[in-house]
């Protein structure tokens, strides 16, 4: 990975691995929050493993992502004292956990793309990107069965949970094109060989969700106006709530340990 | 105290320390150890007795690996390796191939079906067609896909009726 930091800069670097592992961490407090919530005792398990998975997944991309800034900050440092601006996660992510039919189809269109990204970053020439990576991909795969599974149920079910499933794939759909979105740090490491260029994932994604939605009897929207901003740190109102709450013990009692 | 014997070879150390190590129970799983696991990938002590120890997590957010850390290094402590510096490593990524058949007979007699080779990990709707631990009846039904820790998830025996935990493949 050093060797890379002459190629690539570590501002570039560090970006990324802010982008995955903020992504990661807020989809995963977004899962924590139906602790105690979930429709049903098997499912509130569910969504707690889901939500540690990525949890675990985020505590891996930010204490590299501390590494390669050099400035001393460690995982914990970069979670909790860092403000909205400052996070890189997508905006799909950081919305509300909503209903369970908003929750599972979330999950259904951040698996579809990040198991293929996953996959395809396991190749990475950055060797830590390429082991987390390797890691990432297995759980991404069991995340993706099961909000396949839940998205058929609830989709193909009854009227009520067909209308729920139907409007958390409209209310979603403008959020999924900032996964294809590419600046020009993350042009620099596409070709560096660290980073995938969306673009390749683009075709298993459409085929993943075409063949879930079909089974769900639910409609793809047409492809349209698209949300940005996450990635450049220009956050919805919602980000800076989820950060209240998710630092507030570190920003009382900095470096307070269990 | 030192571990650095007069009369003791590397080899003996290595073996000794290894052993330590790979005693250490999982605090979820504790019929298994962390060599039963595949988890422990390698032990070294270098010339000054000091021992090197590095573990792979099964899943991203095990929390277990915390608290193997410190059981490690309390086990080689005990074992007279005052000085253990434990790692984690991530790559190559863990796999349930690395359990051994050992650590899979004791997973089975404790009630957790082992993982199975089923290749179904890649497709959308699969579900692994697993043996009932208690019963060895075959037809069984999934409840939920993730279970009671990461690794495993729960299903039901249509056979003998006893809910089961799976350790899931990975
Ligand atoms: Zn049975």
């Amino acid at each position: 990975m050093a060797a890379e930091l002459e190629i690539v800069s570590r501002e570039a670097l560090f970006d990324l691995a802010l982008r995955l592992g903020d992504t990661s961490l807020v989809l995963g407090h977004r899962l924590s929050e139906w602790a105690g919530h979930g429709p049903l005792l098997e499912e509130d398990i569910a969504l707690s493993n889901l939500g540690l998975d990525l949890i675990g997944q985020a505590r891996s991309f930010l204490s590299y992502a501390g590494e390669v800034e050099g400035k001393g900050r460690d995982e914990d440092k970069l979670a909790f004292f860092r403000n909205a601006p400052e996070y890189k996660n997508l905006l799909m992510v950081e919305l509300p956990k909503g209903d369970f039919a908003f929750t599972m189809v979330r999950q259904l269109l951040f698996s579809a793309f990040h198991l293929p990204l996953f996959r395809r970053m396991i190749n990475s020439t950055d060797t830590t990107i390429a082991a987390i990576a390797a890691k990432a991909e297995k759980e991404m795969s069991y995340h993706l069965r099961h909000s396949s599974q839940w998205v058929v149920r609830m989709g193909d079910g009854t009227e009520e949970s067909h209308a729920r499933c139907q409007k958390a794939v409209d209310d979603l759909w403008p959020y999924t094109g900032e996964v294809f979105e590419v600046d020009n740090n993350a042009r620099e490491l596409i070709e560096a060989g660290i980073w995938v260029d969306p673009e390749y994932l683009r075709d298993e994604w459409n085929g993943t969700l075409d063949a879930v939605l079909n089974e769900a009897t639910l409609k793809k929207p047409e492809s349209g106006w698209m949300q940005s901003g996450g990635i450049s740190g220009t956050h919805s109102e919602h980000l800076g709530h989820l950060l209240a709450e998710m630092q507030s013990v570190q920003r009382a009692y900095p470096g307070l340990k269990w | 105290m030192s571990a650095v014997g007069q009369t003791t070879t590397d080899n003996d150390l290595q073996t000794r320390a290894y052993q330590a190590a790979a005693s250490v129970c999982d605090p979820e799983i504790p019929v298994l150890t962390i060599g039963d696991l595949g988890v422990l990938r390698d032990v070294i002590v270098d010339d000054t007795g000091k021992v090197k120890v590095r573990i792979t997590p099964t899943y991203s957010g095990c929390p277990a690996m915390n608290t193997i850390a410190i059981d490690v290094e309390v086990a080689l402590a005990t074992a007279g390796f005052e000085e253990a510096q434990v790692e984690l490593v991530l790559s190559p990524a863990w796999s349930t191939d690395w359990m051994s058949n050992e650590g899979r007979h004791k997973l089975r007699a404790y009630g957790i079906a082992p993982p199975v080779e089923s290749g179904s990990r890649g497709s959308l709707f699969g579900v692994d067609k697993i043996a009932c631990p208690q019963c060895g009846s075959e037809d069984t039904a999934i409840i939920s896909e993730f279970g009671s820790t990461a690794c495993k998830a729960l299903y039901r025996c249509n056979s003998c009726l006893e809910p089961f935990d799976y350790f899931k493949c990975l």
